[in-house]
């Protein structure tokens, strides 16, 4: 991915900066300009997520996306965040651990990275809440 | 005065919404599906597009537009462009200036070039369309492939999280489990099936038959998905040709008659989604066909559905309305999706045996209906099979497509 594509959004990526629909009270992450409720009459506002949440499904990827090969064995999940949007973002410590329903917190990571002369991507991805 | 709509108004189609004139397929053809490294894109395309109007009685010169399916030329052969190319090739261009549109929309870009050439003829603009599909995979290393094909997803916001696309398909088989009981067992079924059915079609890409302890048994790609719950990167190309049903038989004593069109949208990121083992965009497009044709599931004799995992086979025909919602799994492992069975499914051998050329699959679902209905499908035939439907899924489901076809218009 290119750089600027992955800079414009790094308040979201590093900080979990989403948006809410002041109208309609609907929250999004990744954040969107226009609501999916209301569209043009929403009022859109940025919003930083608090970040905890709970796993709604997951799988562990063995064949990796361009990027990734050297992280697998790797928990990919869909967590539903306490405001109510869902991400998409990688669980981090024992893949086999993992479960449904199991609560979540951020951490900062090194997501992937462009070859060993590219870009190194950082983000979030998340860790048990209870650890 | 306009009122806002109820759920169940937004779904239906528009009030009155039918085409304006029907429309009939009168020519068939799929080139060979599988990894074909000394055949080109163009030549793929070509050989399935002559083919059809071969098989149509028709003449190049008789063509008013041709809409070709195709995903990510740019990706995986460096070429966009794919319509002018491929109208070039096919002889169209130089001498007749035939307009030619490419469509895409990931992997089901085939269904909607189908689509666009059937509203082309229902709107009385062209009389003789050919509606393509094709796509040439091979020519780059498998990664860059599954690369390419996870730029269907949200790039942004799953790929960039490490989502590959059987990573997503994973995703949704693991809450279906969780939620309905559905076994990996019940997952390997469904690909049993569809290569038992790849075996007696001459064009599919794998033509061995596998049992389900081969399926569990074979490397993990995305848990709970096997590497044969997954669909191959073929190369293939598929095309048929579009006339108004009140010319088709002057061309064919069989003429199979377009009975819907429809097409929905949803998320482009699975996360985002109302239930995440319901495509939502299947449902609603499913429901449009079913109204348009004044038809319902159990009028269906069989069905082409966009099984590129084998959890998207369980979760199409329980959104199409053929299973309960949460027990496909349990149907698929009683046999009532084999050739036989009360709703046969993936008759060509699906996505999974037959190959996925992602641009080629919504054009070649056609021509295996068509092929179907006209009692020449030979050792896969479905007896006495009157009317089928295809369906067609671009992405983790941001895009369906669902036809009817029938004998009767």
């Amino acid at each position: 991915m290119s750089v600027p594509r992955f800079w414009r959004s790094l308040g979201s990526r590093y900080n979990l900066e989403g948006t809410h629909c002041t109208e309609c009270g609907e929250y999004y992450y990744p954040p969107r300009d226009t609501c999916v409720n209301c569209r043009r009459l929403g009022k859109i506002e940025s919003y930083k997520f608090k970040g905890t949440g709970e796993i709604i499904t997951y799988t562990i990827i063995h064949t990796a996306a361009e990027g990734f090969e050297e992280q697998t064995p790797y928990a990919l999940a869909i967590i539903k965040l306490d405001e109510g949007p869902s991400l998409t973002a990688q669980i981090v410590g024992n893949p086999k651990e993992v479960y449904i329903g199991m609560r979540v917190k951020p951490v900062f990571r090194k997501l992937g990275e462009d070859g060993e002369r590219g870009m190194i991507y950082y983000g979030t991805k998340f860790v048990p809440a209870e650890a | 005065m306009v009122s806002t709509p109820n759920i169940k108004e937004k779904y239906a189609l528009p009030e009155g919404v039918d085409l304006m004139r029907d429309v009939a397929i009168i020519g068939v053809k799929n080139t060979k599906y599988g990894e074909l490294w000394n055949r080109s894109l163009r030549q793929l395309v070509v050989e399935a597009g002559i083919g059809a109007i071969e098989d149509a009685g028709v003449s190049g010169k008789d063509i008013d537009a041709l809409y070709v399916g195709n995903m990510s030329g740019g990706r995986f052969i460096e070429q966009e462009h794919i319509g002018a190319l491929i109208a070039d090739y096919s002889g169209l261009s130089k001498n007749l200036h035939v307009p030619a549109t490419r469509v895409e929309a990931a992997c089901a870009s085939g269904g909607l070039a189908l689509r666009q050439g059937i509203m082309n003829v229902a709107s009385g603009y062209g009389d003789i369309v050919v509606a393509a599909g094709a796509e040439k995979m091979t020519d780059i290393c498998s990664s860059e492939a599954s690369s390419a094909l996870a730029a269907a997803a949200d790039r942004e916001w799953e790929g960039m999280a490490g989502a590959t696309f059987p990573g997503l398909y994973a995703m949704i088989a693991t809450l279906h489990m969780h939620k309905y009981g559905t076994t990996s067992e019940q997952l390997a079924e469904v690909a049993v099936k569809n290569h038992r059915n790849g075996a007696h079609n001459p064009i599919a890409q794998y033509k061995n038959q596998i049992t389900v302890e081969q399926v569990l048994n074979s490397v993990m790609v995305a848990d709970p998905l096997h590497i044969f719950d997954c669909s191959p990167i073929t190369d293939g190309a598929s095309a048929l040709v579009l006339v108004p049903a009140e010319e088709a038989h002057k061309y064919t004593d069989t003429p199979i008659y377009i009975r819907a069109t429809a097409q929905a949208s949803d998320t482009i990121a699975l996360h985002d989604r109302r239930d995440i083992t319901t495509l939502d965009a299947t449902v609603v497009a499913g429901k449009r066909a079913y109204e348009m044709a004044k038809m319902g599931p159990e009028d269906i004799d069989l069905v082409e559905v966009h099984d590129c995992f084998t959890i998207a086979e369980l979760c199409a025909i329980e959104d199409l309305g053929f299973a309960e919602k949460g027990k496909g799994g349990i149907v698929t492992a009683e046999g009532e999706t084999a050739i036989g069975g009360r709703i046969p499914v993936n008759t060509s051998g699906g996505l999974k045996a037959c190959g996925h050329p992602v641009g080629a699959t919504g054009i070649k679902q056609a021509v295996e209906i068509v092929t179907q209905l006209r009692g020449e499908a030979g050792g896969r035939q479905v007896d006495g099979a009157e009317c089928g439907m295809t369906h067609n899924v671009g992405g983790s489901g941001a895009t369906a497509a669902v036809h009817i076809l029938s004998r009767d218009r």
